[in-house]
């Protein structure tokens, strides 16, 4: 090849590269129409998976001349959350209708991440099927609708009874107070030093885990919180954080939960769910009401005894005080995106989506709690797994995560608290104490109030 | 004035000689150099991955650099990076890359080959394998405690309790086979003539390295450690996989903490800084590797 040519063949490939970049983000104007849907999907996690691949069918069917694009994401809820507000910030990749955690709703609205459902809402008579306080979890800061709830959860003490029965420990057990936590961890410890008595999350490996089934358990029981809702500040400084921090290093500490570096594993759980309350070497830990969704039929660790030898406490608060018990509830939602080109389109997708036989799979499927009146009184949801019941009844003593932007980074200071005090790295108080300055730095001053 | 057609003719074709490297260049501002600015920029603002700040990014001056000040994990970050270069790149894998590869050149043909497979196994795994085999290998079920365990040894869990050694080790492991490669090219330069002139004049084994060797590949040596250095500032997979920069930070680099701040805390405009502050890094090593490099060439 002679050097003009050689050049001017690099320059083609040049050409041709930019020019194929361009042509691949230009929609062609005269192709059918194409809403994009992006959801979570894991090895654990199929349930939605199945509910979009059914709604995409009967979608389809019912508009000729549309195509569904099913985007899943392969990822943890943590990396979920942040392909997907990058995927936000370009209309080119923005989807039409997403799968949405509820502690996002309102920073991710703020961001113009969302459309506003309203005059959609008003117009589906389905609406009226959702309860108020699932209707409440997809409102922004001004009131308005911005996303439709899937289900919601409850956390709940899960125990082994095979465990807790050779420990002399009377069945059914419900703890009244954390001393009788601890009581009775140390009783099965003592029947057997090979099982992990009482499992609870700590460190910053479980992400909002952490937070979610153990920290908030305790320090929503103690008459404290972390964000007062009336004041619209972050609460520092109080007794019950120090408290909360102090149960979890005695866990720790006596060797009453797993060992500190499994704790700091984010594979952890697997683990729990997989191989410890299965095989009899955990006692009981704090898990979410889908708990059932990993061992029933099709589940990734399916357990067919799981029936049989599980139980459920209310989480206790921490001297008995009312109400007696705690419980921590999120739940994900379906949203449409605010750059969507065809609004008409994505919602009725999204109604498709959580209409009554698809929440109904999704719910079952993924033992979620039921937000829709017609599917919480279907046979078939109520006879999905023999706790349905025992985790619904927990929502009347449930709290909810402050969902403001400011919320990952406390988050994220709390799992670093609790890190700090099961590695002793720090003691309860001081790590309280680098808690308080962290939240004051992150938030500013004038939004946190002593307690 | 009328330019004389012969020296119009050679600077069209001095012009016309670049223009081959132009596609790269192109590339190169489009892929790298435009990403690196916006970094720059986004750095001095508070765009986040959600919240008002996503919708509206603020300018604010440097206040993302100011708070690198008041942050407690940011200084201990900063040394962890250096601590991470220093041994595991300008120690590790340069001095045992330099070792090797003269211990090559003195052993046979099969010895030296066969050392040489080992070496570049771990450098042709692309960065993700590598991670996650360095991970089975360092953790509480893994490779090593195994091993130990054969000899009675109950070993300790690495990655948690030793997280900078592990991840250190497991740097040099991956990198060596780079330095041994740039060594081995640079020790067949040296003439034998001047070797054996030495010897003659009873220079010992280690004069001759220090006095003859070292001195005539100064060069390479000031290129490698450029290289490695820059290297093993960015490395950001290996220690993700293996330690994710824990327990409390306790490897937490400088990339694995821009990373933390941006895409986990959505904190776009404080990871841009650190993620400034790690290319300012780089760039003064580079200046210090540069200067070097045209004393060693004059």
């Amino acid at each position: 090849m002679r050097r003009p040519a050689r050049i001017g063949a690099a320059l083609l490939g040049v050409v041709g590269l930019l020019a194929s970049a361009a042509c691949s983000t230009q929609p062609q104007a005269n192709e059918k129409q194409t809403i994009k849907i992006v959801y979570q999907r894991t090895d654990s996690f199929t349930a939605l998976d199945k509910v979009f691949k059914d709604a995409k069918q009967e979608f389809e069917a019912a508009n000729s001349g549309v195509t569904v694009d099913l985007q899943p994401i392969q990822a943890n809820d943590d990396d979920y959350g942040t392909k997907l507000a990058l995927a936000q910030r370009s209309p080119d990749t923005a989807p039409d209708v997403f799968y949405e955690d509820t502690f996002k709703v309102r920073s991710d609205v703020d961001a113009g991440y969302l459309m506003k459902l309203d005059s959609q809402l008003a117009n589906w008579d389905e609406w009226s099927k959702f309860n108020e306080s699932a209707k409440a979890a997809g409102r922004g800061d001004d009131g308005s609708v911005y996303a439709v709830p899937l289900g919601t959860d409850t956390r709940a003490i899960w125990y082994n009874k095979t465990v807790l029965q050779k420990a002399g420990i009377p069945l059914p057990w419900q703890p009244k107070t954390w001393d009788d936590i601890l009581a009775a961890a140390r009783k099965m410890k003592a029947a057997d030093p090979s099982v992990i008595p009482f499992s609870m999350y700590a460190g910053k490996g479980t992400g909002e885990g952490t937070v979610m089934q153990s920290f908030y358990e305790l320090l929503y029981g103690t008459g404290s919180s972390l964000y007062s809702e009336s004041d619209k500040k972050w609460v520092v400084g109080s007794k019950g954080f120090t408290d909360s921090l102090q149960f979890l290093k005695t866990l720790y500490d006596e060797r009453l939960s797993v060992t500190p570096a499994d704790a700091l594993d984010s594979n952890v759980w697997k683990k729990v769910f997989g191989q410890w309350l299965p095989q009899g070497k955990m006692g009981a830990t704090v898990e979410g009401s889908y708990a059932p969704s990993f061992w029933q039929k099709g589940g990734s660790y399916e357990w067919a005894g799981y029936a049989q030898d599980m139980g459920v406490a209310k989480f206790p608060t921490q001297f008995g005080q009312d109400p007696g018990g705690v419980s921590m509830s999120g739940g994900w939602t379906l949203a449409v995106g605010a750059k969507t080109k065809s609004p008409g389109l994505a919602f009725k997708f999204l109604a498709t989506a959580v209409n009554k036989k698809n929440a109904l799979a999704f719910d079952v499927n993924n033992s979620q709690i039921a937000v829709r009146a017609d599917v919480a009184s279907d046979p078939g949801y109520q006879a999905a797994n023999p706790f349905v019941k025992d985790v619904s009844d927990l929502v009347g003593v449930t709290h909810y995560r402050p969902a403001t932007a400011d919320y990952p980074k406390i988050s994220l200071a709390v799992q670093q608290a609790t890190e700090a005090v099961i590695t002793g790295k720090q003691g309860p108080a001081e790590a309280a104490a680098e808690y308080d300055a962290s939240v004051k730095k992150l938030v500013g001053d004038a939004k946190v109030m002593q307690k | 004035m009328p330019v004389p057609d012969s020296l119009h003719r050679g600077s069209l074709r001095r012009r016309f000689r670049l223009l081959p490297v132009v596609p790269s260049i192109l590339l190169l501002v489009l892929f790298m150099l435009a990403p690196v600015a916006w970094s720059f920029y986004a750095s001095f603002t508070n765009a986040a991955l959600s919240g008002k700040a996503a919708l509206n990014p603020q300018w604010i001056g440097l206040d993302n650099y100011a708070r690198m000040l008041t942050d407690s994990v940011f200084p201990l970050s900063a040394w962890l990076t250096v601590v991470f270069v220093a041994v595991s790149a300008i120690l590790g894998q340069n001095v045992l890359g330099l070792v090797i590869a003269l211990l090559m050149t003195k052993s046979g043909g099969a010895t030296a080959s066969l050392v040489g497979t080992a070496v570049i196994a771990s450098w042709v795994l692309p960065e993700i394998v590598a991670a996650f085999a360095a991970y089975a290998y360092f953790s509480q079920d893994g490779t090593l405690n195994q091993l130990l365990g054969m000899l009675g040894v109950y070993g300790a869990n690495w990655l948690y309790a030793f997280p900078m050694a592990a991840v250190i080790l497991a740097n040099v492991w991956r990198g060596t086979a780079f330095s041994m490669l740039v060594y081995r090219a640079a020790l067949a330069q040296v003439p034998r003539d001047i070797s054996e002139a030495a010897l003659m004049d009873g220079a010992r084994g280690w004069q001759r390295l220090a006095f003859i060797t070292l001195p005539i590949i100064r060069g390479s040596i000031a290129t490698n450690l450029m290289l490695v250095t820059l290297q093993t500032l960015a490395v950001f997979t290996l220690i993700w996989v293996m330690t994710a920069g824990g327990p409390s930070n306790a490897s937490t680099t400088l990339p694995v903490l821009a990373y933390q701040e941006a895409f986990k805390l959505g904190d776009i405009g404080y990871g841009t800084a650190i993620a400034s502050v790690l290319i300012l890094i780089g760039m003064v090593f580079g200046t210090v590797y540069v200067r070097l490099l045209r004393r060693a060439n004059s």
